[in-house]
């Protein structure tokens, strides 16, 4: 095989979404991980209380990616067949993780503000 | 862990898990956009289906004032591999329709006519509508034709009823047989599967739809009531020998009937029963349900142009090129991309996606008086799904050879999700960016 380009894989995701909704969502993606960076210079500091309920939703994340990506593909647990999708399946879940966890920790910083912080 | 690297990580990860992975099945090739060469030429393409239109693009990106003309009559483009999930119950007749225009470049004359005649010599297709064309360079790219005739009592028109289905018809006749297959798999009864001796498009389908069909009979509770038969039409499940291994290892594990060297000459949809033609002598199998797969051969203005292989594949008409260039082996201003193409694999989106930039270079190093070794080894993708939920990627070329896009990582012949994952949700999108020519 020869090697993808980037520019392929632009172009498969473009067919995916259609490329107005996939923009629109690396435009978000990148939305919030600017914000998530903007909140940890303004605060100088990880909050560890934002942090607690940022860990606390991970659970919420992993579970949702893992529903989600079996209720689009028509698949379920019982269709692992080796290790590769062992991988891909603690993978998913990862990804949900940090990614809900990194979006509760943005929102809340933005909406207490720094002044609660608990340092 | 920052940010950046998560987000990095995430694009990563989907970008591994649903391009890369579909780059094992469709998989990337160069890109369009390497040097543009001057030129008057006119070509002509004909048929705007996986390989017509993905030439279209490519060729008008890499040539510069020549005249690019696409010959076909239909408005409906159709991505096939979708039939397969339609008929399965898993995704919509729509799933596989848009349209012809969305896919062509602007640049292109499309004539929404058919090819009815090719003159080779005087270098000239004439449409079905009168209009004569010329060309410099001619694409044929014009599929395959199902000739449903070819079977004694078959026609389109007896699909979706008596439990005959038909996926390969079209997006409307796969929802048909999906409707026949969800009725069947509540009671139960005798499936019977089979393919035609003929060369077909993606030979691994009656074999996937083998395995849908056990997979809902099991689902529903019904397999114990039922009997599954497949009637292979040579003496092997598929033309890969370590392939046709693990499968036959399958479908002895699933408890499937298997017989071989029988080919389907007649079918009753009244009695509800087929006749094979077998080394014994015809045999009759009654059904329950059955998905018919029809003999295939060229469309007939390819089989009547002189173009065609006269001495292989007789009957069926393909078109005599290279294996390897692709171009005709008599007349060297033509070439042969997709479905029509007389090379012994590849009848599948994912060998046009090899084929394309071949024929590509080979057609733009001609006109600028040069010449190219790039060549097509044969790759052809399947990926066999064995149940809703899992699949093998097969992958394989001229010699037989697996040649896995991911060895190491995904298995060829294991059954995995992963595999699934791929032909569910990234092969449509690599198709389609195939066809802009971007993949
Ligand atoms: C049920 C099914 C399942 C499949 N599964 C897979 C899969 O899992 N993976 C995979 O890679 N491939 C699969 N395929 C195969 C794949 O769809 C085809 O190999 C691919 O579409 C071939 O592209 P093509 O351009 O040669 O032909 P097509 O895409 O069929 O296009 C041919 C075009 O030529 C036009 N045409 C025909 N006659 C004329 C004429 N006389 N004049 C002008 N135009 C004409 C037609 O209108 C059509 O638009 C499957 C196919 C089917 C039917």
């Amino acid at each position: 095989m020869e090697n993808p380009s980037f520019g392929m894989f632009i172009a498969v995701f473009e067919e995916m979404f259609g490329p107005v909704l996939f923009w629109l969502m690396v435009t978000v993606a990148a939305a919030v991980t600017a914000v998530y960076l903007y909140v940890l210079i303004r605060d100088r500091a990880v909050s560890w209380r934002k942090f607690l309920l940022a860990q606390l939703s991970m659970p919420v994340g992993a579970l949702a990616a893992v529903v989600f990506v079996w209720w689009v593909t028509n698949s379920g647990l019982g269709d692992v067949g080796g290790p590769v999708d062992v991988i891909v399946l603690l993978g998913v879940p990862a990804l949900g993780a940090v990614g809900m966890a990194v979006f509760v920790y943005t929102v809340q910083s933005l909406i207490r503000g720094a002044s609660q912080d608990d340092g | 862990m920052s940010t950046d690297k998560i987000m990095a990580s995430r694009r990563a990860f989907l970008g591994a898990m649903a391009t890369g992975g579909a780059a094992a099945a469709l998989p990337m090739a160069a890109p369009a956009g390497a040097q543009q060469v001057a030129t008057s030429a006119s070509i002509v393409i004909l048929g705007a289906g996986a390989a017509g239109a993905a030439l279209a693009n490519r060729l008008s990106a890499r040539l510069d004032g020549a005249t690019i003309t696409i010959i076909d009559p239909r408005q409906r483009h159709l991505y096939q591999p979708g039939f397969t999930l339609i008929a399965a119950g898993l995704k919509p007749a729509s799933y596989s329709v848009s349209t012809t225009a969305e896919w062509l470049p602007s640049g292109v004359r499309w004539i929404e006519q058919g090819a009815a005649g090719i003159d080779p010599e005087s270098q000239t297709v004439i449409t079905d509508g009168g209009e004569t064309v010329d060309y410099d360079y001619l694409i044929l790219a014009t599929g395959l034709e199902l000739h449903y005739e070819g079977i004694e009592g078959m026609s389109r028109d007896v699909i979706g009823q008596n439990g005959i289905g038909s996926f390969y018809a079209g997006p409307d006749e796969a929802a048909a047989t999906w409707r026949e297959m969800d009725r069947f798999t509540e009671t139960g009864g005798r499936a019977l599967f089979t393919r035609p001796a003929t060369e077909m498009k993606c030979a691994g389908a009656p074999l996937k739809y083998t395995f849908l069909t056990d997979h809902y009979l099991r689902e529903k509770g019904s397999r114990s009531r039922s009997e599954v038969i497949y009637a292979a039409h040579s003496n092997s499940l598929f033309g890969v020998p370590i392939v046709h291994e693990k499968l036959r290892m399958l479908y002895d594990d699933r408890g499937f009937d298997t017989v071989y060297n029988h080919v389907m000459t007649a079918i009753d949809p009244g009695a509800k029963v087929a006749t094979f033609d077998t080394p014994d002598g015809p045999v009759e199998i009654g059904f329950d349900f059955t998905n018919v797969i029809p003999p295939m051969r060229a469309p007939a203005v390819i089989r009547e142009s002189g173009l065609a292989w006269e001495d292989r594949w007789v009957g069926q008409g393909w078109a005599e090129v290279d294996p390897y260039s692709l171009r005709h082996r008599r007349y060297p201003n033509v070439f042969a991309a997709g479905d029509v193409a007389g090379v012994p694999k590849g009848k599948t989106a994912a060998s046009v996606k090899w084929q394309v930039p071949v024929v590509e270079d080979q057609l733009v190093a001609q006109i600028a008086g040069d010449t190219t070794d790039r060549s097509y080894n044969g790759y052809t993708s399947c990926p066999m799904i064995t149940r809703v939920g899992r699949a093998m990627l097969i992958e394989f070329d001229y010699n037989d050879n697996l040649t896995p896009s991911f060895p190491g990582i995904i298995a060829p012949l294991e059954e995995l999700w992963v595999s699934w994952l791929i032909k569910d949700i990234a092969l449509k999108p690599t198709y389609y960016a195939m066809l802009r020519g971007r993949a």
